[in-house]
């Protein structure tokens, strides 16, 4: 079943993959992907109901025209997902790995646990800051996904400290032991910093799912 | 259709303000650009470009003394200001991807360009990208700054505290549907007047039936509601100061000497550094952010002056 919710003037689709009692999964895809069809394997055991999100300009959502795209703007297209469902457990792939880890900082109270996953746009940004660079777009294509969306978000300059902000405040401001979870095998700069940081050690995908699917006692 | 009100016709006109002589609309991307054009069509292109909050017709008074110097000034109001089109996602890059279809639809070839506030900060960003598509560039307290330690990014003022995301976030989840407050004509200059304090009832008056619309409950300013002043993000302006060394047109970089709501912080003597030898600095005293508003006639003849040399 897909609902559809607004971020501003955007109709973004939020699919259900399944029913179950207890706080919803949501999952959220990498760059130039969309939301699976069914219910991927991994999150197969989780007791809650499972969403997925298509983000701006990908899958079943708006394209808005003019680009303009920054992952603090897919950010917000979360939280408006986290709006309608309430306090979540999010995992991400790639891209959505980066924008998950943004709104666990932003909502340390109701992202009940970010799971950070490979995927593309994993990088968080591929330009280097000092490299003054204006993507030009073959808007021929109209998507999805938008090719505004792929050029934008592929080459948002953003420094690897950035990132770890978010980590350290949802890791000061929520109420998880572990509000971070890292299962990714690469590990790009962001993440390097923010494991760093934080002093975290990459675990399992069943591992953060058990640990998340608990509420904190 | 509302009524016309009566204090249009009476600030519709202000000293020395001249309309644009041609309007046209650019796509930029799909989303159309309101573009004005002072001066002959054949005379010399100079790109002017708008700070933020602000629209193209700000410039009615400084416009027509470039054009009149022998200038194809083009201006244009930047998404989701002014007369051009409301947008769902607004980024600098965007922003500087509409500029360069304005510039695209003067001539591909190398053009001077004139920014106040955001619009240099652009135009620095953007000849630093694309350096073969400008000859010369004026800021008009144009250059950002702020402290260029790498380990101060998260204590700038735009820094990324717990507040300023959730404020951001909560403003995002209520901008659906969101309006501009009306009001009369002259309410709207009395609240313009906090981000313009120093510039004069009667030219905000003049701003308000250029940049305002009038329905049956009174006047509202164009711009997009869902627009908030402030940057949010990770951009810091120091990237561009950075490479300021290395900046490839001549630059001419004017400063006031008065801090406003408005302005960048930016000061010529924590520049100096970064300037390329060649830079002309010129530093207005007892002006604030608005050079070009404050003193329209002596910022047109330091341009003209610099632009002819």
């Amino acid at each position: 079943m897909t609902e559809f919710i607004y971020h501003n003037r955007v109709r973004l689709a939020l699919h259900k993959l399944s029913d179950g009692a207890g706080h919803p999964l949501l999952l959220l895809h990498g760059l130039g992907e969309h939301s699976p069809a069914t219910l991927p394997l991994p999150f197969a055991g989780w007791p809650g109901p499972v969403h997925a999100l298509d983000f701006t300009g990908h899958g079943a959502s708006d394209i808005p025209p003019g680009g303009g795209y920054s992952c603090e703007f897919l950010m917000a297209d979360a939280d408006s997902a986290l709006a309608h469902l309430g306090a979540a457990t999010v995992a991400g792939r790639g891209l959505g790995a980066y924008v998950g880890l943004l709104l666990a900082g932003a909502r340390p109270r109701q992202v009940r646990g970010m799971i950070l996953l490979d995927g593309p746009g994993l990088a968080g940004g591929g330009t280097p800051a000092k490299n003054p660079y204006i993507p030009v777009v073959d808007a021929t294509w109209r998507g999805p996904p938008d090719p505004y969306a792929i050029a934008d978000l592929a080459t948002d300059a953003r420094p690897p400290e950035y990132a770890s902000n978010y980590a350290m405040l949802a890791a000061q401001n929520s109420d998880l032991e572990r509000p971070i979870a890292v299962c990714t095998r690469e590990v790009p700069e962001w993440l390097q910093a923010t494991m760093d940081l934080l002093s975290l050690e990459r675990i399992g995908v069943d591992e953060a799912l058990q640990d998340y699917a608990t509420p904190p006692s | 259709m509302s009524a016309i009100d009566p204090d249009a016709l009476r600030f519709s006109a202000y000293p020395l303000a001249r309309p644009p002589d041609r309007q046209r609309t650019v796509h930029a991307s799909g989303i159309a650009l309101a573009v004005y054009e002072w001066g002959a069509i054949d005379a010399p292109p100079l790109l002017l470009v708008h700070g933020a909050f602000d629209f193209a017709r700000t410039f009615d008074v400084f416009a027509p003394l470039l054009a009149d110097a022998g200038y194809r000034v083009v201006s244009y109001d930047q998404r989701g200001h002014g007369d051009s089109e409301h947008a769902a996602l607004y980024s600098w890059v965007a922003d500087e991807r509409d500029m360069l279809a304005v510039a695209d639809s003067i001539t591909r070839a190398p053009m001077v360009a004139v920014g106040h506030s955001k619009g240099g900060s652009l135009l620095v960003h953007t000849i630093q990208a694309l350096p073969h598509r400008f000859t010369r560039f004026v800021s008009i307290d144009g250059l950002p700054f702020r402290s260029p330690h790498p380990d101060s990014a998260m204590h700038e003022r735009k820094s990324m505290t717990a507040d300023i995301i959730t404020d951001w976030l909560d403003d995002r989840r209520s901008a659906a549907g969101r309006v501009r407050k009306p009001g009369t004509l002259e309410d709207l200059a009395r609240r313009r007047a906090k981000m313009n304090p120093r510039l004069s009832h009667e030219w905000l008056c003049y701003l308000v039936t250029r940049g305002a619309q009038h329905d049956a409950e009174g006047w509202r300013w164009k711009i997009d509601p869902a627009l908030r002043p402030g940057g949010f993000g990770p951009f810091r302006s120091r990237w561009m100061t950075d490479r300021l060394p290395g900046f490839p047109v001549p630059m001419l970089a004017l400063f006031g000497t008065l801090r406003e709501p408005m302005g960048w912080d930016a000061n010529p003597d924590k520049l100096a550094p970064y300037f390329p030898p060649s830079t002309q600095v010129e530093v207005m005293q007892d002006t604030g952010h608005f050079i070009h508003i404050e003193r329209p006639r002596e910022t047109a003849a330091l341009i003209v002056d610099f632009l002819r040399r």
